[in-house]
């Protein structure tokens, strides 16, 4: 069948949502681990039915699951995240706590799971306390690379309110040795050596929130997206501000343009037009709500800058509800959908790039994150 | 033959009906056991690297708290004849 498989993490289970082409009408399967709280799924795109889930709570830690079957089974795979020693420190070291102090670093779950482009046994695994894990045997066991958090300034990274979490990792379509990750509160880092050594990409970041606006890590970047087709061309959700890089991260300038709010926190581009960009701008840092009770959201099709609000379908008015950063998606069926997930567990689906929005669901758990899969 | 009762979400995550037996003595023989037999436990009562107990975890048996007791001492005799369940118990917390 042709259509879309939306996989969708909220604060209460899983959910595993079907539809054909039109993306009209929507089967709604789950909630799978209900309980639990499901930071992420994502599917293999070397295996479309090897999906994977990070499960966790304050009870029992953090578990992961892996079907093979595109959601029907699951099973419970390895959960060992053991730090790597570095070197010239004590142990695994440590970070900085909220009030500055060194705290040495401690695993506490799983933010996001990222899969291997093209080895359905590969998965990489972001966690907090940050730090970026591998697994090559199909999650039975996990590696750290340590090479992140064992960057110079690794003793400087601060958590920002959620955590000191690494929260995104993009994967050159191309070059296996590339990867981008941001972390919060420490910036963007970029590996060019297939994740042994680690540079931050901050250059062009300016954040009133840290002493020194311009400094190399301390940035709290909420989200990062790439087109496929310019792996060059990165977008940035920070926690203000809206960016964009043209040289792989390098120096980055702001595109927040006329946005009514550069807060928020996904970002994402279409899948046929690398300079059509999607965010959901946020009141502010002390108000994590859209503005105006308005569920908007804004796209551009200048690769930044300019920006029209999206709401035809949405909500507009007596709306509080907010976006979180790995709560949006797009598939790459030829009008692209786009879709997003609320914090008051209502599911959104564009089926023509954003013109309109239909809601999938309105009355699941709070949602922590959403995905989509082609599927043809 | 040692009777263990567990919390309701790590009885969905081994896929277990109701108790589960064990040949087991001590607390730490018990976890041994469970994560033995269970796999999908691993980690969910002690953390994976240091063997520490998950702070909202607690283990009790005959009406006695044996979660700061040490893992090896003997649990009572009525756990080991079975006449009483050793209890995995999670702390209870709204939302």
């Amino acid at each position: 069948m042709t259509g879309a498989r939306l996989l969708v993490g909220t604060k209460k289970g899983a959910f595993v949502l079907t539809s054909d082409q039109r993306r009209t009408a929507w089967k709604v399967d789950g909630p799978h681990f209900a309980g639990w709280e499901i930071y992420h799924l994502k599917g293999s795109p070397a295996d479309p039915d090897r999906l994977w889930a990070s499960q966790s709570g304050g009870w029992f830690g953090q578990v992961v699951q892996r079907s093979d079957d595109g959601g029907l089974s699951w099973d419970a795979v390895g959960n060992d995240f053991a730090y790597e020693p570095l070197e010239g420190r004590e142990g695994a070291g440590t970070h900085q706590d909220f009030d500055g102090t060194p705290k040495p670093w401690a695993f506490t779950r799983v933010w996001h799971l990222e899969p291997s482009l093209t080895d359905p046994d590969t998965v990489f695994a972001g966690v907090e306390d940050a730090a970026l894990f591998k697994s090559t045997d199909g999650g039975a066991s996990w590696k750290e690379l340590s090479g992140l958090r064992g960057h110079g300034s690794g003793p400087q990274w601060q958590p920002g309110a959620g955590g000191l979490c690494l929260h995104t990792l993009l994967l050159h379509p191309t070059d296996e040795q590339r990867m981008f990750t941001a972390i919060s509160a420490a910036g963007a880092f970029r590996t060019d050596d297939g994740g042994a050594s680690w540079l931050p990409i901050n250059k062009g970041l300016l954040s009133g929130e840290i002493p020194q606006q311009e400094a190399e890590v301390g940035h709290c970047v909420h989200n990062l997206a790439l087109h496929p087709s310019r792996p060059d061309t990165l977008y940035m959700q920070k926690h203000w501000d809206v960016m964009r890089s043209d040289d792989a991260g390098d120096s980055w300038y702001e595109i927040s343009g006329d946005l009514p709010t550069d807060f928020g926190f996904p970002i994402d581009v279409h899948a046929h037009e690398p300079e059509t960009v999607y965010v959901v701008p946020i009141t502010s840092d002390s108000f994590h709500v859209v503005p105006d009770g308005k569920l908007r959201v804004y796209r551009s099709r200048t690769g930044g800058g300019e920006w029209e609000p999206l709401t035809q379908g949405l909500p507009q008015q007596d709306c509080y509800v907010n976006v979180l950063r790995d709560a949006m998606a797009v598939d790459t069926l030829d009008d692209c959908g786009v879709y997003f997930g609320t914090t008051g567990g209502q599911v959104y689906c564009s089926p023509d790039g954003g013109d309109s929005w239909q809601c999938i669901v309105r009355d699941l758990p709070s949602v922590l994150s959403v995905e989509v899969q082609t599927l043809r | 033959m040692t009777r263990v009762v567990l919390p309701h979400h790590l009885r969905s995550l081994a896929r277990l009906d109701g108790e589960v037996q064990l040949e087991a003595g001590t607390t730490r023989e018990v976890l041994a056991a469970l994560e033995a037999a269970h796999p999908a436990l691993r980690g969910t009562l002690r953390d994976t690297g240091s063997g520490k107990r998950r702070p909202f975890v607690r283990f009790y048996a005959c009406s006695e708290d044996l979660s700061h007791a040490s893992l090896d001492d003997p649990l009572p005799d009525a756990v080991l004849r079975g006449d009483e369940p050793f209890l995995v118990v999670g702390a209870m917390a709204g939302g």
